[in-house]
C-alpha cells in the first residue's frame, strides 16, 4: 500500500527552494573554479565580481603546462621524453590509485570471503583488532609510517602512499559485509563437486559479490586520488609528486597567480569528479554497507 | 565418513577451515599488520622517546615526559581548544543539516535524488586541494566574491581579511570544513530513511499522528545507529582536519589544530627539527581521545 495522498504543503514548497539554493551555493566553488580557470587576468582582479568569463581564454592552462616539465615516466634508468610538470603529476596520480585500487580489491575480497565464511582459529580477534584500527584516526601513524617506509627504502616512492592504504582495514570490512550474503549453501554444493578452494572463491563467490568489488574499487581509488596529507608526507621529491602535491606547490609559489591556480584546480578535480559521477551508483552502495554494523 | 552436523565440526575441518582462512587472509594481513598496526604500536613506543627526524631507530627512552611537557605547551593547549571548537561546532551542525536535507529529499523521484546526493557530495569528492584553493580566492581581502557580496548587499562597509584575521579565520575553516563533511551523511541517512518500517509509520498515520510525531517517535528511533555512526565518522574527520589549515592559514590567525601541530612539530619546528617522539604524544592523545569516542557510540549502538 502506497503510504499517504501527495498533498503540496507550504512547507515542502519551501523546502524545495532551500534545497535548490543550497545545490546552488554547493555548487558554486566548483563553477568557480572552472570558470576561473578560463578567465583572462583582467577578470580576476576586477574591482567588481566577473560572474560569466568575458571572455573564455586557455592562458592560464599554457601556463600551466610550461612552467615545469618532467619526463612522462622513469622505470629504473628508462627515462620516457619530457612533458609539463602537470602531466606528470596526473600520470602519477593514476598510477598510484589504480594501484592501490587493485591491491585493496584483490586483497579485501579475498580476506573478507575468509572472515565471512571459514570458521578458523582466531576469527573473533582478529575482527576486533579490524574495527578498532577503523576506529582509530589513519594520520596519527603517518610519523611511524615515514620511519618505517625510510627503512623499507620506499620513502619518496609512490609505493610508500600505496601500501598503508592497501592496509586500511575498511576494505575487508566491507567486502565482509558483501560476502555474508552468499549462501553456503553454494559454497558447500561446490566443495562437494570437488571444486578447490581458489576456484570456488574464484567462480562463485567473485561473481556474486562483483557489486561489493564495485564499490570498495571506486571508494578506494577517490579516496585515494585525493589523501593529500599521506602524500605531503611521503612524496617530498617533485619527480613524484600527485597532482594534489602539485597543486598545492604551485600555491605556496605564486599564490597571486589565481588564474593559473584555478586551471590547477581544474585540472585536479575534474578528471576525478567524472569518475565520481560514472560510478556514483556503486559509490553510494559502498558508503552504505560500510555503515552497517557487523 | 559419517557427516559431522554443522555445529560440532570434526578437528579435521577445523584445521582445514583455520588453514584456507589464512592462505585467504594472508595477503591483505601482510598489508594490515605491516602498514597500520606496526606503525600504531611503534607510534606509542615513539611517543615515549625523544626520537627526531635525524635519529636512527628509537632515540632515548624519556618516560612520559613528553606527555607532561604537552600540558606546559601552550601552543598545544591553544591547539587543543582550537580542535574541540571546530568539533563541538561541527559535529552537531553536519548532522542536524544533513538529517534536514536527507528528509527533505529521500522520497523525491529516483533521478532527482541522486542529483542532489551527488551535488552535496561533490565538495568531498573533489579534494581538498582544489576545495582550498578556491575558498582562498573566495575569501581572498581583495578579489573575493564574500567581500564583493557583502559589500554589496551594504552588511559590511570595509573589506575584511578573513583568513588573516583571528576572529573570523577559525569560522572560515569551520564553513569549508561543513561543505565537505555533509555529503557522507547524507547518503546514510537517505539509506536509513528509507529502511524505516513502513507499516509502522502506516499504523501511526492511522492512528492520527502528525508528521512531525511519526518523525520523533518512529523514524528517528529506528535511525539511531545510523546516527552514532554518523556522529563518529563526523567526529574523526573533524579532528583530522588538516589540509585545509595547512593550505588556507599555516595555523596562524588562531587556526592552529592538534593534528597541524603534529605536522608542524614533526616536519617544520625549527629549533627541535623534527620531534617525532613529542608529535607523536599528541597522536597518542589525539587517538585516545577518538578511541574513547568511538568506544562510547559502540556501547550505545550495542544497547539499542
Amino acid at each position: 500500500m502506497k503510504s499517504g495522498v501527495k498533498r503540496t504543503t507550504p512547507y515542502k514548497v519551501i523546502s524545495i527552494i532551500i534545497l535548490v539554493i543550497l545545490a546552488i551555493l554547493f555548487l558554486f566553488p566548483l563553477y568557480w573554479i572552472v570558470t576561473g580557470a578560463f578567465k583572462p587576468t583582467t577578470d580576476i582582479y576586477a574591482s567588481q565580481p566577473v560572474w560569466w568569463p568575458s571572455e573564455w581564454v586557455t592562458s592560464n592552462f599554457e601556463k600551466l603546462f610550461t612552467k615545469r616539465s618532467a619526463p612522462l615516466f622513469e622505470i629504473g634508468s628508462l627515462v620516457a621524453p619530457t612533458v609539463p610538470a602537470a602531466i606528470r603529476w596526473l600520470v602519477n596520480t593514476v598510477f598510484m590509485s589504480v594501484a592501490a585500487m587493485l591491491l585493496t580489491c584483490i586483497t579485501a575480497a579475498m580476506a573478507g570471503y575468509a572472515l565471512a565464511k571459514k570458521r578458523f582459529v582466531g576469527r573473533t580477534l582478529l575482527f576486533s583488532l579490524i574495527i578498532c584500527a577503523m576506529a582509530l584516526p589513519k594520520q596519527v601513524i603517518l610519523i611511524p609510517l615515514l620511519k618505517e617506509m625510510s627503512a623499507l627504502k620506499l620513502y619518496g616512492s609512490l609505493w610508500a602512499v600505496i601500501f598503508p592504504t592497501v592496509g586500511w582495514p575498511f576494505g575487508v570490512f566491507l567486502m565482509k559485509q558483501f560476502c555474508e550474503g552468499v549462501p553456503g549453501e553454494m559454497l558447500e554444493a561446490a566443495r562437494i563437486d570437488g571444486a578447490s578452494e581458489a576456484r570456488t572463491f574464484t567462480q562463485i563467490v567473485v561473481p556474486l559479490i562483483k557489486p561489493g568489488i564495485g564499490a570498495l574499487a571506486i571508494f578506494t581509488f577517490i579516496n585515494s586520488w585525493n589523501d593529500y596529507f599521506m602524500q605531503l608526507v611521503m612524496l617530498p621529491n617533485s619527480a613524484n609528486f600527485t597532482i594534489s602535491l602539485g597543486i598545492a606547490t604551485l600555491q605556496g609559489e605564486s599564490s597571486v597567480d589565481t588564474g593559473l591556480l584555478m586551471a590547477g584546480a581544474a585540472l585536479a578535480a575534474v578528471p576525478i569528479i567524472i569518475v565520481f559521477l560514472i560510478f556514483q551508483k556503486y559509490f553510494t552502495q559502498g558508503i552504505t554497507m560500510g555503515a552497517v554494523k557487523g | 565418513m559419517a557427516k559431522a552436523p554443522k555445529h560440532t565440526m570434526s578437528r579435521a575441518l577445523v584445521r582445514r577451515e583455520t588453514i584456507s582462512g589464512y592462505l585467504f587472509l594472508l595477503p591483505s594481513l601482510i598489508f594490515f599488520l605491516g602498514f597500520v598496526v606496526f606503525p600504531m604500536v611503534y607510534c606509542i613506543i615513539l611517543s615515549l622517546t625523544d626520537a627526531n627526524m635525524y635519529t636512527e631507530g628509537l632515540g632515548n627512552f624519556v618516560g612520559l615526559e613528553n606527555f607532561i611537557d604537552l600540558w606546559r605547551d601552550s601552543v598545544f593547549l591553544e591547539a587543543l581548544k582550537n580542535t574541540f571548537i571546530i568539533v563541538v561546532v561541527s559535529v552537531p551542525t553536519v548532522c542536524a543539516f544533513s538529517l534536514w536535507v536527507s528528509s527533505a529529499i529521500y522520497k523525491l523521484k529516483g533521478p532527482l535524488l541522486s542529483a542532489f546526493r551527488c551535488i552535496f557530495y561533490l565538495p568531498v569528492v573533489t579534494g581538498s586541494v582544489a576545495v582550498t584553493v578556491v575558498w582562498k580566492w573566495m575569501f581572498d581581502n581583495y578579489t573575493g566574491i564574500f567581500n564583493f557580496v557583502l559589500k554589496g548587499t551594504g552588511l559590511i562597509d570595509k573589506n575584511i581579511n578573513w583568513l588573516g584575521d583571528s576572529r573570523f579565520a577559525l569560522w572560515c575553516i569551520i564553513l569549508i570544513l561543513f561543505t565537505t563533511s555533509v555529503g557522507q551523511p547524507i547518503v546514510l541517512y537517505v539509506s536509513a530513511l528509507g529502511n524505516v518500517d513502513a507499516t509502522l509509520v502506516e499504523a501511526a498515520k492511522v492512528d492520527g499522528a502528525t508528521d512531525l510525531q511519526v518523525f520523533w517517535r518512529i523514524k528517528w528511533p529506528q535511525m539511531m545507529p545510523t546516527t552514532l555512526y554518523i556522529l563518529v565518522i563526523t567526529t574523526i574527520n573533524s579532528f583530522q582536519c588538516f589540509a585545509l589549515i595547512q593550505l588556507l592559514t599555516s595555523g596562524g590567525s588562531g587556526t592552529n589544530t592538534v593534528m597541524y601541530y603534529i605536522y608542524y612539530t614533526a616536519f617544520k619546528l625549527t629549533e627541535q627539527s623534527g620531534h617525532f617522539g613529542y608529535a607523536n604524544a599528541m597522536g597518542v592523545i589525539l587517538a585516545i581521545f577518538i578511541g574513547l569516542l568511538s568506544a562510547l557510540q559502540f556501547k550505545l549502538a550495542k544497547e539499542k
